[in-house]
Order: structure tokens, then sequence, then C-alpha cells
């Protein structure tokens, strides 16, 4: 019997033979941490070594800071001077700071390979499996001792396979692939699996849109979520860094707990509704609710191909709602000014900035007061997420956003073109 | 090991905002973060937390990483979370901390608010109100190891191998 992508991977990195269930010490290939989980991973690593902290390897520890980006008051300022600190005792190379980006897009775009283990501390560190490696987020503590050990506990998961085919209708994205899953199987069905996608045309689900499905792998509380390297993989790796990189598939008679099929051209333009992830409407449904904010970025949907979507709506019209737009990097950045997108979203009235979670996480740069209505490109419309707890968050693809930022109001983006 | 107490009973995917939202993640200090525990459904939550065992639907605990979610429920003096299933960073997190964390699927249907709850975390039999006995999952492994440490901490100190 053959393996799943996610067996094989775990057996390389336990070093034996492994089968869903099994609980197994497993090598790290990438540990990494941002400035908000940061400070609290070299709080632990401090008291398990009464202050004398030996990093097990400093190539594999990546660090940027995105969470408290540009430190928004003095104890933000300070955690990030403390992690330069370390960073500066321990020479670490694979340092970003304030700027570079968020984390998992500079892990994407700098750092993973197919086939790899990454475990950092942010829940979204499932969007390294949009590469084919098996990427898990993982609390301060449990970073701490990896970056100690170089080594973890996991629990392999069951396996399960979910076909791409065909492809998407007009303005359709990742993030709408994402919410269909979600709106099918709802938010605890993969508690314990690893979803394994398998695209039938490569390049109809370029990479920008299997990061934002893998970003949102944890929303599903998938243990992992993992497209299967084929020749985007490998055409990704090679314009971002300039070599071609070995993949890993899974065997050709692999078994999964369940399988599940997604007709590209059959996914809608989708919103998930307040206060849940799994709470998915079609845009008909929620059609011409009022909207007071737009937040376009986050690590799910800010990547050039959200702007040029989002540039394409807004071009020539102006936005109703207010409108925060957020690249996840600066490589994205330089990449939209290039193209012209970030012009295009500041003359229609759109504040553009990069590399921040403040919006996303209800930190800063964009909070909801109470009563307000979001519609945001991010994972998470959990009560309080974005600010106030009264706030109401409606998650939605790049166009949906886009088009609500220019009416002021839940549409579709033929209702503004 | 047996944990009890009084239950407090939450619903379904009760997500780690709703534990202990973003802003206050600039700290790691216990006592602090009890404080604020659940604040966005109870700020009052802190004050009828001390000795109780929370009951709770599926996935407890969904959503990010941070470890203060974990730190705030022990904190505030909740002796463990008892639930249908939890999300696997939380389950992880609680471990960590030394938080006891029983999977219980149908344990919502069994109690109810104000009962009274007493669990063998190793065999995982529960008795509610001293009368009915329900079967949760027991912890064990690498789980129960590092739960009886005290804490990963705990556990990397007694380890030494790195």
């Amino acid at each position: 019997m053959g393996k799943s992508l996610s067996e094989k991977i775990l057996e390389r990195a336990a070093g034996k033979s492994v089968s869903p269930g099994d609980v197994v010490e497993v090598g790290v290939d990438i540990v990494a941490f941002h400035d908000l989980t940061g400070y609290h991973v070299i709080e632990v690593l401090e008291k398990a070594t009464n202050g004398n902290i030996r990093v097990c390897d400093a190539n594999s520890l990546v660090i940027a800071f995105d969470h408290l980006v540009p430190p928004p008051d003095v104890r933000s300022a300070e955690i990030q001077q403390s992690i330069r600190s370390f960073v500066k005792k321990h020479t670490l190379k694979n340092f970003h700071d304030v700027g570079y980006g968020i984390l998992h897009q500079v892990l994407i775009e700098r750092y993973v390979v197919p086939g790899q283990v990454v475990m950092a501390a942010d829940s979204h560190t499932t969007t390294s499996g949009a590469l084919g490696a098996f990427a898990q987020g993982l609390g301060a503590s449990d970073i701490a001792a990896i970056v100690l050990t170089g080594k973890t506990w996991v629990t392999v998961p069951q396996p399960f396979k979910i076909k791409l085919i065909g492809s998407l209708g007009k303005w359709v994205t990742g993030k709408e692939v994402a919410l269909e899953i979600l709106r099918v199987f709802k938010a605890d069905y993969f508690n314990g699996m690893s979803i394994e996608a398998f695209v039938e045309n490569p390049t109809a689900f370029p990479m920008d849109f299997r990061a934002t499905v893998a970003n949102m792998g944890i929303e599903m509380n998938a243990d992992a979520l993992m497209f299967v390297p084929d020749s985007e993989t490998i055409n990704f790796i090679k314009s971002e860094r300039g070599f071609e990189p070995k993949i890993i598939t899974p065997d050709k008679d692999a078994e999964y707990v369940d399988e599940y099929t997604i007709e590209l051209n059959k996914v809608e333009l989708l919103v998930a509704a307040p206060h849940s992830v799994d709470n998915v409407k079609s845009v008909r449904e929620v059609w011409g609710t009022e909207v007071d904010y737009v937040f376009i970025g986050s690590c799910t949907n800010g990547r050039v191909s959200d702007f040029e979507i989002a540039a394409k709506i807004m071009k020539g019209r102006k936005v109703k709602s207010r409108c925060i737009a957020i690249p996840a990097s600066w490589n994205v950045f330089k990449k939209c000014l290039e193209l012209g997108y970030i012009q295009t979203l500041v003359e229609s009235g759109c504040i553009v900035t990069y590399g921040t979670c403040g919006p996303c996480i209800g930190g800063h740069f964009g909070i909801a007061a109470p009563g307000e209505i979001v519609v945001s490109t991010s994972n998470r419309n959990f009560i309080g997420r974005m600010g106030s707890p009264e706030a109401k968050i409606y998650l939605a693809g790049p166009a949906v956003a886009a088009a609500t930022a220019v009416a002021g109001k839940l549409v579709e983006p033929g209702d503004v073109m | 090991m047996i944990v009890e107490g009084r239950v407090i009973k939450l619903g379904d995917k009760i997500d780690t905002d709703v534990i202990i939202p973003a802003k206050h993640l600039k700290y790691t200090n216990p006592e602090y973060l009890a404080q604020h525990v659940f604040e966005p459904i109870d700020p009052e939550f802190y004050k009828k937390a001390r000795g109780a065992v929370i009951v709770a639907g599926k996935v407890f605990g969904m959503g990010s990483s941070r470890e203060q979610a974990a730190i705030a429920i022990k904190a505030a003096g909740i002796r463990a979370v008892v639930a249908e299933s939890f999300a696997r960073i939380f389950y992880r997190n609680a471990i960590n901390n030394g938080l006891p964390v029983i999977i219980c699927p149908g344990i919502s249907r069994e109690v109810a608010e104000g009962d009274w709850l007493r669990i063998n975390i190793e065999t995982g039999e529960a008795v509610i109100n001293n009368v009915k006995k329900v079967m949760c999952k027991p912890i064990t492994g690498m789980a129960l190891e590092i739960l009886k440490a005290g804490g990963l901490l705990e556990y990397l100190k007694k380890l030494k191998n790195y």
C-alpha cells in the first residue's frame, strides 16, 4: 500500500516508517516566529536554560516582524528591541525586521521547499503547505523546544484528498475555494486530518491561490493542508529563487480516509458572514449590506494577484467605504508598485502600506468600531477579531472586497463595472 | 491524576480571540491574562472561574497559536477543560502549561451548568454529580508525560539533552 504526501514527509523527518495516528518525533527543517510570539519564545528559552540559550541550528531559524509593525506603542517597540538583541547575540542571519513582510509570505518567497517540515509560532503557518511542505503552527513553548532540540512530536494525521478540477470562473479565486471547502465541511470536520490537494491543471490554480487555500487550512482545523507539488510549484520556486527544487509526491496507490472533488467552474463568489468562518453564504444572499470599512491584504490575500484583481475593479473609481490595503511583503509591494496597482488603489482612495498584521488581528492600523460592518480579505471573523466585539466581519475574496469598497455595500464586481 | 470541579458550560467552536483578545498578547504574566479571560463574551468571567471545570463542544480553542489562551484559562483557576474535541494547537499549549484537557465526545449532552464533574485523566473515567459515569478519552503518551512533569518547561529541564 502506498503512502500519502504527509506520511512520506513525516517518514523522512522521523527516520522510520509511520502510519496515521502514530505519535512520532520528527526533525524540523524550518522553525520560525514573529515579533508577537517571538518574545514569548525567548522568555521560555531563557527559563528552560537559565539564560544559557544554545540555538540548535541557527540556519533553520527564520524570524520576521509582522504583528507589531510598525510598532504602535512603547511595549511593542520594546518587544522588537528584545528580539533584535537575541538575533544579534546568536548571530542569526535569517532575520527580517520591520517592513520586510508577513512571516508566512516571507517563508514561501524565500525559504520553504517541497517536502520540508515547517513549524512556526503562528497558526497560519499552514500557508507553507502551498509548496507541498508539512507546515504547522505551534505555541511559543513548543517552538522554544524546537529551537533548542531541532525536534518536536507530531501525531501523524489521517490524509484526506481534495481534487480541484477544471478552471475558475471570472473573479473567483483561491479564497472562494477555501470558503467553499468550509461551506461543505464546516470548521470542525478536518480535525486530525491533513488535506492533500491535487490540482488537475497546475496553471489553472496558481501559487497565490494555493497560498490562500493553505493559509485557511487552519480555519478548517486541518492538521495540515498541502498542495501536491507539480509544475506550478517548480516554476514558482524557479522564478522566485532561481533554482529547480526536487519534489516529493504521494504514491499513486496512497490510501486516503476519503476524497472530495471540487469543480472549480462551479465555485461562486462567496463570503463568510459573522461570526464564523464556516457561516458561508453566496454574495447574493447578503447583497446590499452597507459596509463601513474594507480591508484588502493579510497573509491570506495580500499577494500580487489579489491587488491585480482589486486594481482592475477600482481603476478609475472612487471608494465609498474606507479602504485599507496591505500587500503581504516588501517584495509584493514593489511588484504591485511596478505594475501600477498601488497607484490605482491610492487614486481610488485606499490607504496603502506594507507588511503588517495590524488590522487582521485587531491590533492597530485600522481597528473596527462598535456596530461597524467590515469586509475583509483576511482569515477570521470571530467576535472581536478586528477590534470591537460589536463589529461584524464578512470574509471575502479580493474581487468582492474591491467591488464592495467601490459600492459602499456588499456587491459583486459586475455591479460596479 | 484526578481533576474535579463545578461545571461552566460553553458552546462549539470557542476560538482563541474570544478566550484572550490579541490586544493582551504583549504580555505573558498569568495574573494579568487571567483577568481578561473570555473578555469579549463575558468581561466578568474570571470572577466565577476559580475551581471550575469548563465543558465545551467541538474544536475548543480553534484559531490562533497564542499560548496566552491556555495560560489565561489556567491562571483564572480553571482546573480542566473537557470538550467534544480540541483544536490541535490549543491542546498542545494547554498540556505544555499544565492545564488538563480531556477529549470527551458527547459530554455536552451529559452535563449541565453547575454540575460537579470529576475525571481520572489517566483512565478517562468521569463521574457527574457523584452518580453518573461517563467514559472520556484518557490522556496518554507524550501529552501525559509533559502534563505529569508540570508542563513543557519542566519537561525540558528534565531532558537537558540540548
